[in-house]
């Protein structure tokens, strides 16, 4: 059969064609747009109203940029080179740009200072960020506050250099006691740095030069981004371990210790970070022993410090309750201690879950930095409404500063938000 | 012979307060009682102190006293004679006024984002994504501020608006954009406006009946009843019947341009619209990634689920993805319109007379009156923290996943 119906066929083909090019339209360029752009009639209206609105921006706006005058010295000569052309004045950035970054009464001789503690920030904050790194450079990032402390104030090396002293005192008799028992560790090294601190501020006293190596700055002379940065570098770090122990005090079966946490936590959630700054501007001085300030900068670290805690607080407190109870019984198995189990099995779990929350927080927290311009500090916005636009050289630039503003703020915050999404890639263990 | 011996009864040790976890908790609680009564103690001999030596005291008597500042925006009767408290309700009003309008707003933006940032139309969902990171990582603070300037600086004055030849015109001889606000039409109510206005809200009432009792039909016997239609015409024909038979009691009253400025209609000053607006997208941009996680966290099985038991995409939406969606979408929400009436203290950066620029700004500069007037607005901020969070809490009980 097969044979005879191999001869009776006019035509075989023995082999195969090769292959023809898909239709134009379903290929390339053609097939993308009609897939994402012209899918329907909704889509296609949707597509070209969209780049009507781009159209738009870009023709407002890339000529507004692009005629930008970096050069003058005033407003009105800007205007007189624009000629009634659209134009931005950018001059006022880089007329007024070092008042932007450091404040105006930052004394200009010394910007190196906190520009070089910006840079080593980074250096700091590399073995925080990245695991690759030698862990022996966690050793700078110990180090580091109390560098940068002197390098942005200035004043005697001592302060700081005891500060640092204390603390390692601190942590030696920590580490010799808690093999005891963690809070008997804990209690010692505290006792042991508020010692330390105390001997070593009669020391200072005594042997502190009267002309030190960085000329001290007066808090108040802070401002600008600078102050922006310093507030929320200081209160995140800050409030981190604040926020752990409070969450820990919150899932705590002790009735007292959670309910003292608990109505920390509500309350300082339940009010906006403006009249927590009040407080700091025009209460807080009466809750302090007669006789004492200080200054305005620290007053304001305190209660941001305590507003991220809180927040932190319940983000941390969502991270513990999301990990499984076998693992705090697996801890009470191996016969762990509270302060053990929670080391070592529970807080580093429970913050790994809550790394995207914590980072949300720290962005939101350095966007609210902002807000100390309304109790008269000058920090970026600050300075732009107060000394920069009241100027007579630039009364009326808006725009420019804005955008400046508005820049220097979403690279901060962009950046920040990327390193978590790849630290959270880099950290999940699990398969999904 | 070995036998086993009880624990060790009765004999409490001291030591054992420090030593046995079944006491060392009571130990430990009790520091922490005593630790904080003590800061207490000291923070209010502290306030004690310094008040007896500024020779001043607690009290809020304040509150009865005339204001003697004016107010721009006021909801409620008010002149610079009426007292601190007045003061303080106005803005109380005020706050609640811009969080409300915000809040509507936001929703209604972030909703918008968060659907078209999961189109499948590239260039929509690139520009929402833009959208949603430029607002997110700049401060509320600028934004309010930029919207602000926009408002007084890049406005026309109302001069503008005069002449036969003016350089700028009335928006439909309606709404007027200028450098002192936004001028809008007023509804004015003659007599029977206001059984138009309760005509339209039992049609609303009507609507949402008998869309349930459609639901119900459906679910007893299977039955579709027609939705679309009767709610297109249970909205306008009754309020239209009875606007036209009732002689047009309800007109607008537009702005008018009389001397140097706008008169009649109403006033939208520049802070109440820079505050409600920039409060509105960014919060819009939280709220689309809400959105947008919401509905990315139903799995993909639950539509084709829907789909395989052969309902249409618009159904599927409606009774599969929505009512889980929203369930994960809610609660953030919700925090999100608590985050914006938090956020609307920062009228005071523009002037918008709100509770913190009238109680925690003017009257407490004029009376010094710090402790009182911070500690009432704080009360104020926290009651509606508290009662947000109460009808999260019931919301959340009510939609809870019944397990077990």
């Amino acid at each position: 059969m097969s044979d005879m119906h191999a001869h009776s066929a006019a035509y075989v083909r023995t082999e195969t064609l090769p292959e023809l090019p898909p239709p134009a339209s379903e290929a390339g360029v053609v097939k993308w747009m009609r897939e994402n752009l012209f899918s329907s009639i909704p889509n296609s209206i949707l597509t070209l109203v969209s780049i009507y609105v781009i159209y738009q921006v870009v023709t407002f706006v890339f000529p507004w940029i692009a005629n930008g005058i970096w050069n003058t010295a005033s407003l009105a000569e800007c205007r007189t080179v624009l000629d009634g052309a659209t134009g931005a004045c950018f001059s006022v950035l880089s007329d007024r740009w070092n008042q932007l970054l450091f404040g105006f009464s930052y004394p200009p001789e010394h910007y190196w200072r906190p520009g070089l503690a910006f840079i080593l920030l980074f250096v700091a904050a590399a073995p925080v960020m990245f695991f690759d790194l030698p862990r022996k450079l966690l050793i700078f990032t110990g180090i580091y506050p109390f560098l940068a402390f002197w390098l942005i104030w200035g004043g005697t090396i001592f302060t700081p250099l005891f500060a640092l002293v204390g603390l390692i005192v601190g942590y030696i008799v920590y580490a010799r006691f808690v093999k005891q028992s963690f809070a008997m560790g804990f209690f010692g090294g505290v006792v042991a740095a508020l010692i330390t601190w105390f001997i070593g501020g009669y020391i200072t006293d005594a042997i502190a030069p009267a002309e030190p190596f960085l000329e001290a700055v007066q808090s108040r002379d802070m401002g600008g981004f600078m102050l922006n940065m310093i507030l929320g570098v200081v209160c995140v770090s800050l409030s981190l371990p604040i926020g752990i122990v409070l969450a820990l005090g919150r899932q705590s079966d002790m009735p007292i210790i959670k309910w003292i946490c608990v109505v920390f936590i509500e309350f300082i959630r339940g009010v906006p970070l403006i009249t927590l700054l009040f407080v700091a501007n025009v209460v807080l001085a009466y809750f302090l022993p007669p006789g004492t300030s200080f200054d305005l900068i620290l007053r304001v670290i305190i209660m941001i410090t305590m507003f991220s805690a809180a927040y932190i607080a319940e983000v941390i407190r969502g991270g513990l309750a999301a990990l499984p109870k076998g693992q705090y019984e697996a801890a009470d198995s191996l016969g762990l201690d509270y302060a053990q189990a929670m080391r070592l099995i529970i807080l580093p779990q429970a913050l790994k879950i809550s790394i995207p929350g914590i980072v949300n927080v720290a962005v939101g927290l350095f966007k609210d930095t902002t807000l100390v311009s309304v109790i008269s500090m000058f920090d970026l916005v600050g300075m732009i409404r107060g000394p920069i636009l009241s100027s007579t050289d630039w009364n009326g630039v808006y725009w420019e500063l804005f955008m400046a503003a508005s820049v220097l703020f979403f690279v901060v915050c962009y950046g920040i938000s990327q390193y978590s999404q790849w630290l959270e890639r880099r950290l999940a263990t699990d398969h999904r | 012979m070995t036998s086993i011996t009880d624990p060790p009864q009765g004999s409490f040790r001291l030591s054992m307060l420090i030593n046995d976890t079944r006491y060392r908790s009571y130990t430990f609680q009790f520091i922490a009682l005593v630790a904080l009564i003590g800061f207490m103690a000291y923070l209010g001999m502290n306030l004690v102190r310094n008040l007896t030596a500024a020779g001043l005291n607690i009290s809020f008597d304040f509150l009865g006293d005339p204001a003697g500042y004016d107010i721009n925006q006021r909801p409620i009767e008010y002149d610079s004679q009426s007292s601190h408290l007045r003061a303080s309700t106005v803005g109380i009003i005020n706050t609640l006024i811009v969080a409300f309008l915000a809040c509507v707003t936001a929703t209604i933006f972030g909703v918008i984002a968060g659907v078209l940032r999961l189109s499948n139309n590239w260039v929509v969902s690139k520009l929402m994504a833009i959208y949603v990171e430029m607002f997110r990582n700049v401060p509320v603070l600028i934004w309010i501020i930029i919207i602000f300037s926009i408002m007084t600086v890049s406005m026309p004055s109302p001069r503008a608006f005069r002449g036969d030849d003016p350089s700028s015109s009335m928006l439909f001889d309606a709404f007027a954009f200028t450098n002192r606000g936004v001028y809008i039409p007023k509804p004015v109510f003659d007599s029977g406006g206001w059984i138009v206005v309760a005509v339209f809200i039992l049609s609303v009432i009507g609507i949402f009946a008998y869309r349930r009792y459609a639901t119900k039909k459906l679910y007893a016997t299977g039955q579709l009843l027609p939705t679309f239609w009767p709610t297109v015409a249970m909205f306008f024909v009754p309020v239209l019947l009875f606007y036209f038979i009732l002689g047009r009691p309800i007109t607008l009253e537009y702005p008018s341009l009389q001397g140097f400025n706008f008169k009649d209609g109403i006033q939208l000053r520049g802070s109440l619209i820079a505050l409600w607006f920039a409060l509105a997208i960014y919060t819009g941009a939280f709220i689309a990634e809400n959105v947008r996680a919401g509905i990315q966290a139903i799995s993909k099985g639950q539509t084709e689920a829907a789909a395989s038991l052969g309902l249409r995409p618009g159904r599927i939406m409606n009774l599969v993805i929505l009512p889980q969606a929203l369930r994960v979408i809610i609660p953030p929400l919700i925090s999100q319109y608590l985050n914006i009436t938090k956020n609307s203290s920062l009228a005071i950066a523009v002037g918008y007379m709100d509770v913190t620029a009238t109680l925690g700004g003017i009257t407490l500069n004029q009376t010094g009156r710090a402790i009182e007037a911070v500690l009432l607005l704080m009360l104020f901020y926290l009651t509606i923290s508290l009662l947000i969070s109460a009808v999260m809490n019931v919301y959340n009980n009510s939609v809870k996943l019944k397990e077990r």
